[in-house]
């Protein structure tokens, strides 16, 4: 396996910028998820590491060598496409053999066979070998595109949404064989999504791009806890995070149209102006809580209940455990984790 | 408002069944949600009682009528669909004053009906536009305006929210709630999507393989499922089920070394359903383990979920041996427990949050009596709550 | 709020896109349609029965009006299409046929029982040939050329490509008329005239555009996935096509074939202009038979039986490529 390392990498097409400026680092044997809404440059990205683009300017390098120049088939990269990769005139097991059969690798048909019939049992897989593609579920569809990434043992994994298709139980299930299957196997991944779900759960470190610029690179647990703006601080988290306008007075915040208030916390210089971050899950529920709402809405959704607290003219959502059933319109007290707020200053950006 | 009831309500498509005979009563003011993976049979029940298909057996009664024979127009109900139906030459009143117009009503009535539901819905300052440059929530605020100003016995939605993106979705759907509780119309609303289900509806009609499996408050489907596929279809991810063998107060699972403890509640009901081998499946939501040194269950974590305000491990408590398959069981973690893949755990499961099933039929076996501990504490906080306002 | 729903209900417009009925009164319906959609199928096909039986009939039966459903069976026509033929006296034709020499062919006997003797073998079976070896080649350059064609201006980005496709149309918007007798001065001056290579240049020349147009839309709808998994995989551009894009591009290519075929096999003016014998084809030649000398009914009618299977067989051999070009239509959008 190899690290890929994209260095000012920038992409125009005839009406719009798919990247700028864009440069990050994938380290070998890492799991790296590169996050962001639709149209963000994300499969562009990958089609520029898979040479399937060209990039207008800036470098790609594997292993700390330039690759620019080298064709599709030379850079050695497994490619797992959302739907449509295989090839549905061909059966299962032709469709895993089919990269091992290229001019460029010619290998021995009973080498195949092992590789096909190792990467079968990996993905679980054996008993759909015979079958058509076209016979196949989106679940195995899904798995034999990755087997027939694996059989070839490329130097890297690039997956462009390969779970979007497919519904939420398989999805669920699918990540989690993904997840252990790369950490077992050592694969360097590259993997594209607009679900931030996706990225929490299985990144190493995550990039969060938007409108073609790389916005903040880091580990999960950063990219939640200390998001570098507040389209990050919105992108990642369910239910979203509260993003209140605020004012500073002297030591205290003022949360706009409501009766909301705390200390500003020490040692960090806050502008007049700002925006309040809270999670949902860092307004906790308590008869003897600090702050007082009214009862908008609840949404129980089984493991917790989502309860949308009005304070003043701002409705806040909140996340308490269990199923918890509260009539429009009841009074309720709340406290906020006072350690897990969030500060943003007027255009967006995290005060540290 | 309505009731809507089927009795006896069937659908065949030549031999095979949409939908089997099914009975269903759906109160006056109530939110009931048709809930099932694709091809369950939920939108064939939603398009029978709108009329829009016919049942092949059974009747529809609306409010004590006989409906089953009439054609959709008669049956005073409206239809909200996912991608919004929404004519693309109009603006968006025209698009709401459309189906008063139809009827004749004269234009300063439209008028007044058409500015009140556009004030519920918040939509006033895109009546001029036409729906395609409006994003996909506005335009499904436009196509539930559309339903509204017509002041129907009942709405039906198919997947309204469907469409939409996931963020778009939780704000659609806190105000398809707020919009029912203020109104309260009969609503029959059909989702794939279960967290939808739980969140709306008073109660949830959960189908499969054209059939009901269940039909409870959001409450019952999560904490007391019905079968097996309930149990799993519910919750992200769904219920723990394994299987197990019952040995005196234990029971002992198949490929491994793990027991838990046999709640007293359930002793007589196992004794009495389960068959001579004893064989029975055990089902607990990922929130009833603890991680706990001494637990008698014991595993391998085989991935970690990163939640951002939770962790969710998924161990595996051996492999099956004929099939290799990791047997796997998720736990819900504290964000900041560090359980690396590959280390090794103990846990246990609350004995309140756990439930039996008949290993053959997949149905759920019920305790001798329900004790208080039995359900988790639904009512409790909000007590707390309501009390100390 | 509360008094929203008290004005009553209104009447409901349901917005439907499919109204499905299944009552007794719709199977009905259903039966009386499937009746309508045979009878019309029916009606559609009495020409071809009508041709077919006229084949069989005598010179008189096939003018006989009305028309005969019962008649005795008869060769003739086919003996009249494949022959040339002398009259010969009835005597002497009644003596050829009483003495049992067994060296008379059946058509032999067919020709002298209407009086008349075989001096040698027709020009049809040669016009017939000229006609399959023209479509055919033609029909396989067009499919070819349009397939690499369409392929280019499907996936690359082609200069001006727009107006490239609407010139490629725009050959085919000249009525054959208007440019038969400029194309026939320049064929006699270029020597084309009357050849395999001219006809077989101008019908795929012809049939190109369509090819094109037709195939880029096939092209366009294999998603672009396919082949940059193959890239990736390690194969080459043209492998990637002959071995992702041609095995799913195999209806579009079937529908290519039967409809370039079709135009080949079938032209008249042209064929009837730019050659005059070596390489004139089927249809020109089953219509000036109508000239020689009374009209040969059955003679005519087995010509166009013959002239009607080729394209039958090629359509019966791609059905399973076009039935599957209709359905996949229509489920994959």
């Amino acid at each position: 396996m190899s690290s890929v390392e994209l260095q000012k990498i920038t992409k125009r097409f005839k009406y719009v910028t798919a990247l700028e400026d864009v440069s990050f680092m994938v380290h070998d044997r890492e799991f790296f998820v590169l996050l962001g809404p639709t149209g963000a440059g994300k499969t562009s990205t990958l089609r520029i590491i898979a040479a399937l683009l060209k990039q207008d300017s800036g470098s790609v390098l594997f292993d700390g060598e330039v690759v620019d120049g080298l064709t599709p088939a030379d850079r050695d990269v497994a490619f797992v496409f959302q739907q449509y990769s295989l090839y549905p005139t061909m059966t299962v097991y032709d469709n895993l053999a089919f990269p091992l059969r290229s001019p460029l690798r010619k290998t021995p048909e009973d080498e195949i066979k092992t590789k096909v019939e190792h990467a079968a049992e990996i993905l679980r897989i054996s008993h759909l070998l015979d079958r058509k593609t076209a016979k196949l579920s989106g679940g195995e569809m899904q798995r034999v595109s990755i087997g027939r990434a694996i059989v070839r043992e490329p130097r890297m994994f690039l997956m462009d949404e390969p779970l979007s298709n497919l519904d939420a139980k398989l999805r669920e299930s699918l990540r989690v064989e993904l997840q252990h299957m790369q950490k077992t196997q050592g694969n360097t991944t590259l993997f594209v999504t607009h679900d931030q779900i996706e990225a929490l759960t299985m990144a190493d470190r995550i990039g969060v791009l938007n409108e073609g610029r790389l916005i903040q690179v880091g580990t999960p647990v950063d990219i939640y806890d200390r998001p570098a703006t507040t389209f990050v601080a919105q992108l990642v988290g369910t239910p979203r995070i509260n993003l209140l306008p605020a004012g500073r007075e002297n030591g205290t915040i003022h949360v706009d149209e409501s009766l909301l208030q705390m200390p500003a916390p020490e040692g960090r210089t806050l502008p007049d102006k700002l925006l309040v971050g809270i999670r949902p899950e860092d307004i906790s529920l308590n008869p003897t809580g600090q702050f007082n709402g009214t009862v908008v809405l609840t949404e129980p959704l089984g493991v917790e209940t989502i309860v949308h607290v009005q304070s003043g003219e701002r409705t806040l959502l909140s996340l308490a455990p269990g199923m918890i059933h509260l009539q429009r319109g009841a009074d309720i007290r709340f406290n906020l984790l006072q350690d897990r707020l969030h500060f943003f200053d007027e255009t967006g950006k995290r005060i540290a | 408002m309505a009731q809507i009831e089927l009795k006896q309500v069937e659908k065949l498509f030549g031999e095979k069944y949409a939908v089997k005979p099914m009975d269903l009563t759906i109160n006056n003011g109530e939110f009931v949600c048709l809930l099932g993976p694709s091809g369950c049979g939920k939108t064939t029940t939603l398009r029978m009682i709108s009329g829009l298909e016919t049942a092949s057996g059974g009747t529809i009664l609306l409010d004590g009528e006989n409906v089953t024979w009439h054609h959709p127009s008669d049956r005073d109900i409206a239809f909200v669909f996912q991608l919004y139906a929404l004519y693309p030459h109009m603006t968006v009143r025209d698009n709401i004053a459309f189906p008063l117009q139809a009827e004749g009503m004269n234009k300063d009535d439209i008028d007044t009906r058409v500015s009140e539901v556009v004030d519920i819905l918040r939509i006033g300052h895109m009546l001029k536009y036409k729906p395609g440059k409006l994003s996909g929530g506005d335009q499904q605020r436009v196509a539930l305006a559309r339903a509204l100003v017509r002041r129907p016995k009942a709405f039906l939605m198919d997947e309204p929210l469907g469409a939409l993106d996931a963020e778009l979705r939780e704000t659609m759907r806190a105000e398809i709630k707020a919009l029912h509780i203020a109104q309260n119309a009969t609503t029959v609303y059909v989702t794939h999507d279960q967290v939808e289900a739980m969140a709306l509806s008073d109660r949830i009609v959960v189908m499969s393989a054209a059939e009901v499996q269940q039909v409870g408050t959001p409450a019952e489907v999560y904490y007391d499922p019905a079968n097996l596929f309930v149990a799993g279809f519910i919750g992200s991810p769904g219920m723990n089920v394994l299987k197990g063998q019952l040995d005196g107060d234990v029971v002992r699972f198949l490929g491994n070394n793990n027991t838990l403890p046999l709640p007293a509640r359930y002793r007589i009901p196992l004794l009495t359903t389960l068959d001579a081998d004893k064989n029975v499946i055990v089902g607990f939501r990922p929130e009833a383990g603890t991680i706990n040194a001494d637990g008698s269950m014991q595993g391998e974590v085989y991935a970690v979920d990163m939640h951002g305000a939770y962790k969710l491990l998924h161990v595996n408590l051996g492999d099956v041996p004929d099939t290799h398959e990791p047997t796997i069981v998720h736990l819900r973690t504290d964000r900041m427990a560090s359980n690396p893949m590959g280390s090794q755990l103990r846990f246990t499961v609350d004995p309140a949050m756990m439930r039996f099933f008949d290993p053959k039929s997949g149905k759920a076996i019920l305790p001798s009596q329900t004790d208080q501990t039995d359900r988790q504490p639904v009512e409790v906080l909000s007590t707390t709550a309501e009390g100390q306002a | 709020m509360s008094d929203f729903y008290e004005v009553g209900p209104a009447e409901p417009v349901v917005i439907s896109t499919r109204v499905d009925k299944v009552s007794p009164k719709a199977r009905r319906e259903h039966n009386v349609r499937a009746a309508i959609v045979i009878a019309i199928a029916m009606f559609c096909l009495l020409p071809i029965f009508v041709m077919s039986m006229t084949a069989f009939k005598t010179r008189s039966d096939a003018v006989s009006a009305p028309p005969k459903l019962l008649f005795k069976p008869t060769l003739e026509g086919f003996v009249f299409l494949f022959t040339e033929r002398a009259l010969v006296p009835p005597a002497r034709a009644q003596e050829l046929l009483a003495s049992d020499t067994t060296d008379l062919s059946l058509f032999e006997r067919v020709a002298l029982s209407s009086g008349q003797e075989i001096t040698g073998p027709s020009d049809y079976v040669g016009r017939l040939k000229n006609s399959l070896i023209i479509a055919g080649v033609s029909t396989i350059f067009s499919v070819v050329l349009g397939f690499f064609a369409a392929y280019a201006f499907s996936r690359f980005d082609v200069p001006g490509k727009d107006d490239l496709m609407f010139f490629i149309l725009s050959t085919r918007m000249l009525p054959a008329v208007v440019v038969t007798i400029p194309l026939f001065l320049m064929y006699r001056q270029f020597g084309l005239h009357d050849t395999y290579q001219g006809m077989i240049l101008l019908y795929t020349v012809f049939n190109l555009s369509l090819a094109v147009w037709l195939l880029k839309g096939f092209i366009d709808e294999i998603p672009l996935e396919y082949e940059e998994a193959a890239l990736v995989d390690g194969y080459s551009r043209i492998q990637a096509i002959f071995k992702i894009v041609l095995p799913q591009a195999m209806t579009g290519i079937a529908a290519t074939v039967v409809f370039s075929l079709i135009f080949a096999w079938n032209e008249y003016a042209f064929a009837l202009m730019l050659t005059s014998d070596k390489a004139r084809t089927a249809p020109p030649t089953i219509a000036t038979m109508l000239g020689r000398g009374g009209i040969e009914w059955s003679a005519i009618a087995a010509g166009s039986l013959g002239f009607l299977i080729p394209v039958a067989i090629v359509v019966f051999l791609l059905r399973d490529y076009l039935l599957r070009g209709v359905t996949f239509g229509a489920v994959r959008r």
